[in-house]
């Protein structure tokens, strides 16, 4: 959000927060003042009177604390009485949410929750290094420094603890599903990154790759009987080869056509597998899919030779576990392996001067058609990977995994970790998919925050939390002009 | 013959729904140069807004139906308009120097907020509204084949009609009109010459936002039932529209409208209905590839 002047006087932001108040009662009289109940036959309305009143009192509440604290106004003069007012605002709005839930617990995680978005305007305000007080830039810079110097060990660090996971005491199986699933996430993120955060290529049906990948894997094994480990590098290939098929004849457009006709070829590939039922099996989707061995022995009870039996070792459903969760890992770490090896690479270099500038990578004698297909089929295999991971873990797909939902929860865990950072994109998913997974019942919050995470983070800063757009490659020290600084050419 | 005739007429009414939507994907591509991803679930929001006013004035007892379809209307375009405004200031305004992709992924994000802001506080499930506008004539009969011709479809058809004449006047004669296409054609010069760039954004937005409004009444009506996922593939359908047409042209965006509808209507009629939005889709793709610039767009320049 523009910021006002920063001389605004009291008078100027009561108006301000006035008006925010009539926004917000304008915008949520209907979808949220009443509801439409089903009742057999028609619809009933409700009224939620205290529903309304509260969501534009703590709007308001919010619009003043933004104000006192991170656009900071000269007026009220002190900083104590700009940060006073800043926390009787949360106040204001407490008649309303009391006559809404009425209920200590809930009225006390409201005021929780509204200190907490106090505490991390202040952050913000100070992690844009205009913090009032001095010593706190200088313990910024401090940080900045500590990063700067250990930051690459960082990633090793989080290797080791992923490594060590499973023989965590604390560690049971519920730790271990929701850990393999971010770390499918985490996957899926980093090979998205490959072409929207390197190649600059804003691509929304990455999904369709993911559900390449699961049906290849599926109908190889199911039909065939080939084993994990011989589908899977086929599954690879053949996303990459539908990488290729629909990256072809997108090679012209614009980063925004091409976003919306990726979407489009993401929902004609879903479409196929629903109708195509004589191979997909439509929407019921392909069930008993086979597990992976290790090395040949299985993880199963009753498997012959079974892993259990070979290493004399009792039998324990959490082994298949375990093994599938270093499987994921392995393919993460690959994934991520490879891509900061190609990186370093003249392929990798031209995928991101494409992205910083198109045209002038063609006046450079860059092959932009094979630069751009080869960023989307190593996109696509990974994805393909993933996909087929996906399969082999589940036991059972179906197209309904596969909607544009998932394009776009991929997308936002690209652009929440800053399109490009790979370290970014393992933050953004521990916390978006495992944080609210240990809140079961936000689920339903979880897109919605999604959404407002994606327009906060691109409004606050466009190039993502963890900016990593400098040069992969540079010449005896980094120079002090980031691309964080360049305006980027339209690509 | 009869059969063709009733797709026909399905197709076109189908079509004006979709060219309203289309107005205003082309307007805000027209004058910012983006696509406004959330417009699908703004046309959505407008829908459930009607549908809610609908309910409350049959409630109160207003049943006599031109009167109600006229305030639902009023308070549907300004109350969706509200929406428009706001998504514009709060997710756009701010990235509009930034890089390209920015406010397309802003986009993205807010419609996603629309759709799972709806489907919290609304519910996720259909909801019904009885059929207002019964009745409609009877175009001809043979061999026991009636064609008709519904009120529902007449009044479509003729409302989208007016509202994009409408449309087409202000952006041609009014001076709102005048600084839109002075944005249009290069921001920074229109600021110079005294035009408030903000200001015109938002009302295009504005307007696209009411005219995405009335789309949603008449989907409301014509379908009786609306969820909060209808914008998603609406919106595509309506942004291929405007592509189809020519993306920046009014009348591109209707005549798009009906292209589509058509081809979607003929498509689950003489093909298969399961495969009728890869037909859309499949146009999208086509277009943009070979005719990027439409039937009635101009070509776009590449600037340096």
């Amino acid at each position: 959000m523009p910021e006002p002047s920063r001389t605004s006087p009291s008078g100027v932001i009561a108006k301000d927060v006035a008006l925010t108040g009539v926004l917000a009662t304008g915008l949520f009289m209907f979808l949220l003042g009443i509801h439409t109940e089903d009742v057999p036959g028609t619809l009933l309305l409700t009224p939620r009177p205290w529903l309304l009143a509260s969501t534009v009192a703590i709007v308001m509440a919010g619009r003043l604390m933004l104000h006192m604290l991170y656009w900071w106004p000269s007026d009220p003069p002190t900083r104590n009485m700009r940060i006073a007012i800043a926390l009787l605002a949360p106040l204001a709005p407490l008649f309303f949410v009391w006559m809404l839930v009425d209920d200590p617990v809930e009225i006390a995680l409201y005021l929780a929750g509204m200190y907490l978005l106090a505490a991390a305007l202040l952050v913000l305000r100070y992690a844009r290094g205009e913090g009032p007080s001095p010593r706190l830039g200088i313990a910024q810079e401090k940080l900045v420094d500590f990063w700067d110097r250990f930051g690459h060990m960082f990633g090793g660090v989080l290797v080791v603890i992923a490594c060590a996971l499973p023989f965590m005491p604390f560690t049971d199986r519920y730790i271990l599903d929701v850990s393999i699933m971010v770390l499918t996430y985490i996957m899926l993120g980093w090979g998205l990154n490959i072409v929207v955060g390197l190649a600059g290529l804003l691509d929304l049906g990455y999904v369709a790759f993911y559900a390449v990948g699961a049906y290849s894997y599926a109908l190889l094994a199911t039909h065939f009987e080939l084993s994990f480990w011989v589908a899977l590098p086929l599954a690879g290939l053949l996303a990459a080869v539908w990488g290729i098929i629909l990256g072809f004849p997108v090679l012209r457009l614009r980063g925004d056509y091409l976003a919306i006709v990726t979407l489009a070829f993401g929902e004609i590939i879903r479409i196929v597998l629903i109708n195509w039922y004589s191979l997909t099996n439509g929407p019921d989707g392909i069930s008993r899919i086979p597990r992976p061995s290790f090395f040949g022995l299985e993880l199963t009870r009753r498997g012959d030779p079974s892993f259990h039996d070979f290493f004399g070792i009792p039998y324990s459903p959490v082994h298949r576990i375990i093994f599938l969760y270093y499987i994921i890992l392995a393919l993460a770490l690959l994934t991520n392996i490879i891509t900061n090896r190609l990186r370093k690479l003249p392929v990798g270099r031209a995928w991101e001067a494409l992205r910083e500038d198109e045209i002038a990578c063609r006046a450079l004698g860059i092959n932009t058609r094979n630069t751009k297909l080869t960023a989307f089929a190593i996109g696509a295999m990974f994805g393909g990977f993933a996909g087929s991971f996906f399969a082999t873990r589940q036991g059972f797909i179906s197209p309904e995994s596969f909607t544009f939902i998932e394009s776009a929860i991929i997308l936002a865990i690209v652009v929440l970790g800053g399109m490009g950072s790979q370290i970014g994109v393992v933050i953004a998913a521990v916390v978006m998919i495992g944080g609210f997974e240990l809140f079961r019942e936000l689920e339903q919050y979880r897109m919605l925050m999604f959404g407002l995470l994606m327009v906060g983070i691109m409004v606050w800063r466009p190039r993502g939390l963890i900016t990593a757009r400098e040069p992969s490659v540079y010449l005896k020290e980094k120079k002090a002009v980031s691309a964080d600084l360049v305006q980027e050419g339209q690509g | 013959m009869e059969y063709f005739l009733q797709q026909l007429i399905n197709g076109l009414t189908l079509g004006a729904i979709y060219g309203l939507i289309a107005i205003g994907y082309t307007m805000v591509y027209g004058i910012i140069g983006m696509i406004n991803f959330a417009h699908g679930d703004i046309f959505m929001v407008g829908a459930f807004i009607a549908l809610i006013m609908f309910i409350f004035l049959l409630s109160v007892g207003l049943t006599f139906v031109p009167l109600a379809l006229l305030i639902v209307l009023i308070i549907a375009m300004s109350f969706t308009a509200i929406w428009g405004w706001t998504v514009e200031r709060v997710a756009y305004r701010p990235l509009r120097e930034s890089f390209r992709l920015a406010p397309l992924i802003t986009a993205i994000g807010m419609s996603i907020v629309l759709q799972n802001f709806v489907q919290i506080s609304q519910g996720a499930r259909v909801k019904p509204l009885q059929p207002l506008i019964p009745g409609g004539f009877e175009v001809m009969e043979h061999d026991g084949f009636i064609v008709n011709l519904s009120y529902m479809q007449i009044i479509i058809i003729v409302l989208t009609l007016v509202l994009m004449i409408a449309f087409s006047q202000i952006i041609a004669r009014t001076p709102l009109g005048r600084a839109q296409r002075a944005c249009e054609q290069d921001r920074v010069m229109a600021a110079l010459s005294g035009v408030n760039v903000d200001r015109t954004i938002s009302l295009t937005f504005v307007m696209g936002a009411s005219l995405a409004a009335v789309a949603g009444v008449m989907y409301l009506l014509y379908y009786g039932v609306i969820d909060f996922y209808i914008g998603f593939v609406a919106g595509i359908k309506a942004f291929t529209a405007a592509v189809l047409g020519g993306i920046g042209s009014i009348p591109g965006a209707m005549l798009g409208g009906m292209i589509i509808g058509l081809i979607e209507v003929f498509w689950s009629a003489y093909f298969t209905i399961e495969y009728k939005d890869v037909a859309a889709f499949s146009v999208l793709a086509l277009v943009l590839i070979f005719m990027p610039s439409g039937l009635l767009g101009k070509p776009e320049v590449e600037k340096v």
